[in-house]
C-alpha cells in the first residue's frame, strides 16, 4: 500500500538501454472500496496533464470510485501518477457540482431551465455579426467537440475570434514545429527514451509536470547505462538534481536570457565540428544565416548574460555534440518566457545541425501543457485551421470549404486566426460582444488577472460560461451551462507524442448537465446553421459520428486519422498518422528526413522569429523548401521589464506536483489538496536574509501591475529570482497572475507569465512553515520542515511486458 | 555630386523612421506587441545611423542640392503624434509602411551608386539595411493584416 503523495514516482523498475520499458500497473480505489466491489472497469486515459496515461475507471453504483493504469497502453505501461491517482474522479461528486444553467437576472446568476438559457444565447447571437462573436476553449474537451466547435465557428458564424487555453501553455510547441518543419506535430516518441545516451530538459520540470513520465526516464537513469542529463531551468528541481547525479550538467539561466545560452550552444556545435555537414546540405536550409546569427555568442558571452559559468555552456554543448542519441523536450520554461518560439526553435536546430532526427533515441518533444492541447490544434477550434492547414494557403481553405459544403468566402482566413490575448483585448474595447468560454478559468489563469476580470465582468460584452463549477470566471458571466466531464461523456483526445486515446462515458452526469458535444450542437440547431445546399451545416450526433467527420478532415494531412475509428481505439492508444500504409500507427515522424515543408503543404510559411512578420508565399516558393527542413535564428534581445532599484528581484511563476489547470480538478482531491493546500512564494536563502524573511513568513510580493501575499518557502530558486505557483485562485491578493505583464511571443502569441519585476516586502511572521510541499522543486533549503505526506493507500503490481505495437524495443525482440 | 544629398536622405530617413517607430509605440502601448516590436525595430533603424553616420562623414554631408530638398520635407512627414482607437492604429501603421518603403528605396538608389564607386563598406551597409528594412516592412504588413478587419467592420 503505497502512499503516493510521499512516493511521487513509486517504486523504480530500471533496465538496460533498448530494452522495453517493464509495465507495473497503479491502482487507487476510494475509501471503503475493494477491488471485487468494482462493477466495471471503463476504458479512458488521465486528463489531469499532456502525458495522457491510459486507464481504466472503476464503476459501482453509477459512480466513479476509482482508477487503474493499463499495462497495455503504450504511453504509461499502467502507471499513474499522484494527479491521476487521486485526482481523477473525486472531483465528480463534488456538492458544488453545477447541475442547472443559469442566467443572470437583475444582476444576480438564476437558475433556468436549457431553452430559457439556450434561448438568451441565440438571441443575442442572433443579433450579432460575425465578427462580434469570440470562442475561448480548453485544453480540457475532446476531439470531437473542439471539431464541432472548430465548424459552428469557422463555417456557421464565420469568426476568426476563436482560439484555446492552449494559447497559454503549447503555443510555442506548435508554432516551433511549424517554423523548423513545416507543419505541427511531435517528430518525437516517448520511446525514444529506451534508446537515446543523453536527454536535454529545457526549461521543463518533468519531474513534478509529468511524473509518469519522468519515472521513465528515471528507470533509466537508475539503470546500470544510464543516459547523460542536462536541464536548463534556473529552479533547482529534481530534474536539476538527476542532471548532476548522471554527469550531466544544470544549467540555470537568468529568467529571459533562454535564448543566449541557445544561441551559445548553438555556436559550439558550430565551432568544434560536430555539424552532420552532407546531412545538413540535404535535408535543410538557412545553416549559412545562421552561423552568422549565433557568431557573437562565445561561451564567456553567454556567461555574462545568463550569469551561469562558461565552462557549464561547453560542457552541455559537447554533450549534445558527441553523444550518438539525444532527446530534447521543452516546456514551459521556454514557452512562457522571452523570445520563446526562438528559444524553442533553437532546441529543433541543434537536433537538425547533427541530423539527430527520425530515429529511435533522437527524438524532440515540443512539450504540451494540457492533455487534450494537441486535439485542439489539430481540430482548429484554437488559432489554427483544421487539419494543419495553412490560412494564408487558397487551396487549403477550399478544402475545408468542400468538406463542409460552404462558400471559401465563409471561413474567415484573411490573416491567422485572433489569438487569445487579443480576442480578450477586443472584449474589452467591446467590438467582441459575445464571448463563450468553454471550460477554462481565464480570471485565474490569464496574465494581468485584474484586467481579464474587468473585462468579463463588464457590460461591454456577453459572456457565456460552460464548465463543471461556478468558477471564478463563471461567477462573473451572463449565462452558466453546466458541462459534463471526464468519465461523463465518450470521446478521444491526443497527447503530445500523438498517441489517440478514446475515453469513454463511465458514469451519468449529475443534474442536467449535457457533455459539451451536446451543447455546442443544441447551439448549432439554435442558429439553425445549413450549408450552401440548405442542409444542416453540422449532420452528426454522437462523438462516433463527430469523431468519423475529423476523420475525412485530417484526411491526407499531416495529422492523418483516416485509419482510425472507435473499433479500433477500443484496443489502447494509438499514435497517428494512422492510415492504409500505417494501420497500427506511427512511432515517429520523418524517418525519411522529408518534411511537410513544400510551399503546397506546409502549415505555415514562416516567420521572422524577432518581429512574428509573416514570409509570404512568394518568398516561400522562391526558397524551394521542398521537403528540407529550416534553420532559423533569431538574436537575443533583453526582457521587456529588467529589475530596477524600485523591482530589484525576478518574477517568475511554474506549475508544481501537486495540482494542475486552476486546481478545478486537482484541489477538490483530499490527498493532492493536504500536500499543497495553499498559495505560496519561493525564495533563496541569501534574498530572504537580506530582508529578515524566515521560513513561513508572510510577504507582500508586488510588481508594477499587482499584489500577492503569500507565505515564503526558503528553497532553491536562483539567488534573484523569486518563484510563485499559478494554480491558487480564489481572492485575488493570492494569484500569481495579479503580477505578470500582457506581452506575448511575437511568433506564437503566447503569454510572458516567466518575466517580470518584483520586489517583496515582508507583512508578519508567519505560522511555520509555508504551505509548499517538500517533495520536489519546492523542497526547503534549511531542515527541519516536515516532509510532505499522507496520500491515501494505493497498490501496484509489477506485471508481465506485454507487446507494444510500435515500440522499437518490442519489436527488438524480447 | 548627388551621392552624398542621398546619403543624408538615408540617414534621415532612418533617424525618422526611428523616432517615429518609438513614437507609435509608445502612442498605442496598450497593445504590448505594438510597443514592443515597433521598439525593437527602431533599434534596427538607430543600427543603421550608426553604420552610416562614418560614411556620411567620409563623403562630407550636403544636405541641399542644386534642386533636391528632400530630407527636410521628409523630416516633416515623421510622425510626431499618434491617432487613438483601433482605426488611428491602423492609420499610423501606414504611415509608418510609407515611411519604411521610402527608406528602403532610399537604400536601393545609394546601392546603385555606392557599387559604381566599388565602395564595399558601403555596399555591405546598404544590405544590411535593405534586409532589415524588409523585416520592418513586412512587420507592419503583418500586423495591418490582423488587424484591419475588425476596426473596419465592427468599429470601435
Ligand atoms: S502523468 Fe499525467 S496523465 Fe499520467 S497519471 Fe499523472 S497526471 Fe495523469
Amino acid at each position: 500500500m503505497t502512499d503516493r503523495i510521499a512516493d511521487i514516482w513509486g517504486e523504480r523498475t530500471p533496465h538496460a538501454k533498448g530494452t522495453v520499458w517493464p509495465a507495473r500497473v497503479d491502482q487507487h480505489l476510494e475509501d471503503g472500496i475493494d477491488e471485487e466491489q468494482v462493477e466495471q472497469w471503463v476504458p479512458s486515459a488521465c486528463l489531469l496533464c499532456s502525458n495522457g496515461c491510459g486507464c481504466d475507471i472503476a464503476v459501482k453504483g453509477g459512480r466513479m470510485v476509482g482508477i487503474r493504469g493499463r499495462a497495455g497502453d503504450v504511453v504509461n505501461h499502467g502507471r499513474l501518477g499522484p494527479k491521476g491517482l487521486y485526482g481523477s474522479t473525486a472531483w465528480s461528486r463534488s456538492a458544488d457540482r453545477l447541475t442547472r444553467p443559469m442566467i443572470r437576472v437583475d444582476g444576480v446568476l438564476t437558475e433556468c431551465d436549457w431553452d430559457t438559457a439556450m434561448a438568451r444565447i441565440v438571441e443575442r447571437s442572433k443579433q450579432l455579426s460575425p465578427l462580434e462573436h469570440g470562442f475561448y476553449t480548453s485544453g480540457q474537451l475532446f476531439l470531437e467537440e473542439y471539431y464541432t466547435l472548430a465548424v459552428i465557428g469557422k463555417a456557421g458564424i464565420g469568426t476568426p475570434h476563436m482560439d484555446g487555453n492552449t494559447r497559454l501553455c503549447t503555443a510555442t510547441a506548435a508554432a516551433a514545429l511549424k517554423e523548423s518543419f513545416g507543419a505541427d506535430g511531435q517528430p518525437g516518441s516517448y520511446t525514444d527514451i529506451e534508446h537515446c545516451d543523453a536527454i536535454f530538459l529545457y526549461g521543463h520540470n518533468m519531474a513534478e509536470t509529468q511524473t509518469v513520465l519522468w519515472s521513465r526516464i528515471l528507470d533509466r537513469t537508475r539503470a546500470d547505462d544510464p543516459p547523460v542529463l542536462v536541464c536548463v531551468d534556473p529552479r533547482r528541481t529534481k530534474v536539476a538534481e538527476e542532471a548532476e547525479r548522471t554527469g550531466g550538467v544544470h544549467l540555470a539561466p537568468r529568467v529571459g536570457t533562454n535564448l543566449a545560452l541557445m544561441n551559445g550552444l548553438t555556436r559550439e556545435i558550430l565551432h568544434r565540428g560536430w555539424v552532420d555537414e552532407k546531412w545538413v546540405a540535404a535535408h535543410t536550409l538557412g545553416i549559412d544565416d545562421l552561423r552568422a546569427i549565433v557568431e557573437p555568442y562565445t561561451p564567456e558571452h553567454v556567461a555574462e548574460i545568463c550569469g551561469i559559468d562558461a565552462e557549464k555552456v561547453t560542457r552541455a554543448a559537447e554533450i549534445f555534440g558527441t553523444s550518438a542519441n539525444v532527446l530534447s523536450t521543452v516546456l514551459q520554461g521556454f514557452y512562457q518566457s522571452h523570445q520563446a518560439t526562438a528559444s524553442a526553435v533553437s532546441v529543433n536546430n541543434l537536433h537538425l545541425l547533427r541530423g539527430l532526427i527520425g530515429r529511435p533515441g533522437s527524438g524532440i518533444l515540443q512539450m504540451n501543457g494540457q492533455p487534450t492541447a494537441q486535439n485542439n490544434r489539430e481540430c482548429g477550434a484554437d488559432g489554427d485551421l483544421p487539419g494543419f492547414r495553412n490560412w494564408d494557403n487558397e487551396q487549403h481553405v477550399r478544402e475545408l470549404a468542400g468538406l463542409w459544403n460552404v462558400d471559401p468566402l465563409t471561413i474567415p482566413h484573411w490573416a491567422p486566426p485572433t489569438h487569445a490575448m487579443q480576442i480578450f483585448s477586443y472584449a474589452e474595447e467591446g467590438s467582441i460582444r459575445l464571448l463563450w468560454i468553454s471550460a477554462t478559468n481565464p480570471a485565474v489563469s490569464m496574465p494581468e488577472s485584474a484586467r481579464i476580470r474587468r473585462t468579463l465582468a463588464g457590460e461591454q460584452c456577453f459572456v457565456v460560461v460552460q464548465d463543471l463549477f461556478l468558477t471564478e470566471t463563471a461567477r462573473l458571466a451572463d449565462v452558466v451551462l453546466p458541462a459534463a466531464g471526464w468519465g461523463e461523456k465518450t470521446g478521444t483526445f491526443t497527447n503530445v507524442n500523438r498517441v489517440v486515446h478514446l475515453s469513454e462515458k463511465a458514469v451519468e452526469p449529475p443534474g442536467e448537465a449535457l457533455s459539451d458535444l451536446q451543447i455546442f450542437l443544441r447551439y448549432a440547431g439554435a442558429m439553425d446553421f445549413r450549408d450552401d445546399d440548405g442542409n444542416p451545416l453540422i449532420p452528426w450526433r454522437t462523438p462516433e459520428e463527430a469523431f468519423d467527420a475529423w476523420r475525412e478532415a485530417s484526411r491526407g494531412r499531416p495529422s492523418d486519422y483516416s485509419g482510425l475509428s472507435y473499433a479500433k481505439l477500443r484496443g489502447s492508444g494509438i499514435p497517428w498518422p494512422v492510415t492504409d500504409a500505417a494501420p497500427e500507427g506511427t512511432d515517429r515522424l520523418y524517418t525519411d528526413a522529408v518534411f511537410p515543408t513544400a510551399t503546397d503543404r506546409c502549415e505555415t510559411y514562416g516567420h521572422d522569429l524577432l518581429t512574428g512578420g509573416t514570409v509570404t508565399e512568394q518568398e516561400h516558393r522562391a526558397l524551394r523548401p521542398d521537403g528540407r527542413a529550416f534553420l532559423k535564428g533569431a538574436e537575443y534581445t533583453p526582457a521587456h521589464e529588467p529589475v530596477s532599484d524600485e523591482y530589484p528581484l525576478l518574477y517568475t511563476t511554474g506549475r508544481t506536483v501537486y495540482q494542475f489547470h486552476t486546481r478545478t480538478k486537482t484541489g477538490r482531491a483530499e490527498s493532492l489538496r493536504r500536500a499543497a493546500p495553499d498559495m505560496w512564494v519561493e525564495m533563496s536563502p541569501p534574498d530572504a536574509a537580506g530582508l529578515g524573511i524566515d521560513e513561513g513568513d508572510v510577504v507582500r510580493v508586488e510588481s508594477p501591475r499587482g499584489w500577492l501575499e503569500a507565505p515564503v518557502r526558503i528553497g532553491h530558486v536562483k539567488e534573484g529570482t523569486v518563484f510563485a505557483p499559478f494554480h491558487y485562485g480564489g481572492d485575488p491578493g493570492r494569484q500569481a497572475n495579479e503580477l505578470t505583464m500582457t506581452v506575448w511571443d511575437p511568433v506564437s502569441k503566447q503569454p510572458t507569465f516567466k518575466t517580470a519585476a518584483c520586489r517583496v516586502t515582508k507583512v508578519r511572521e508567519g505560522g511555520w512553515p509555508a504551505p509548499a510541499p517538500t517533495t520536489a522543486a519546492s523542497a526547503p533549503a534549511g531542515a527541519g520542515v516536515p516532509p510532505t505526506a499522507g496520500g491515501a493507500p494505493t497498490v501496484s503490481r509489477v506485471v508481465p511486458v506485454p507487446s507494444y505495437p510500435n515500440d522499437p524495443a518490442s519489436i527488438g525482440g524480447r | 555630386m548627388y551621392l552624398v544629398i542621398y546619403l543624408g536622405l538615408a540617414r534621415h530617413a532612418e533617424q525618422t523612421m526611428a523616432d517615429s517607430l518609438r513614437t507609435v509605440g509608445q502612442g498605442h502601448a496598450q497593445h504590448p506587441d505594438v510597443l514592443f516590436t515597433c521598439q525593437a525595430l527602431a533599434k534596427m533603424s538607430d543600427e543603421h545611423v550608426r553604420r552610416l553616420t562614418p560614411i556620411v562623414e567620409r563623403y562630407g554631408e550636403q544636405r541641399h542640392g542644386p534642386e533636391v530638398s528632400e530630407p527636410e520635407r521628409l523630416h516633416a512627414e515623421g510622425l510626431a503624434s499618434v491617432r487613438t482607437g483601433p482605426v488611428g492604429l491602423l492609420r499610423d501603421l501606414q504611415d509608418l509602411h510609407v515611411l519604411g518603403t521610402l527608406t528602403q528605396t532610399t537604400w536601393t538608389v545609394v546601392r546603385q551608386a555606392a557599387q559604381g564607386l566599388r565602395d564595399a563598406e558601403l555596399i555591405a551597409v546598404c544590405d544590411h539595411a535593405s534586409r532589415q528594412n524588409s523585416r520592418q516592412l513586412s512587420w507592419l504588413n503583418t500586423r495591418l493584416k490582423a488587424a484591419a478587419p475588425q476596426p473596419l467592420i465592427v468599429g470601435g
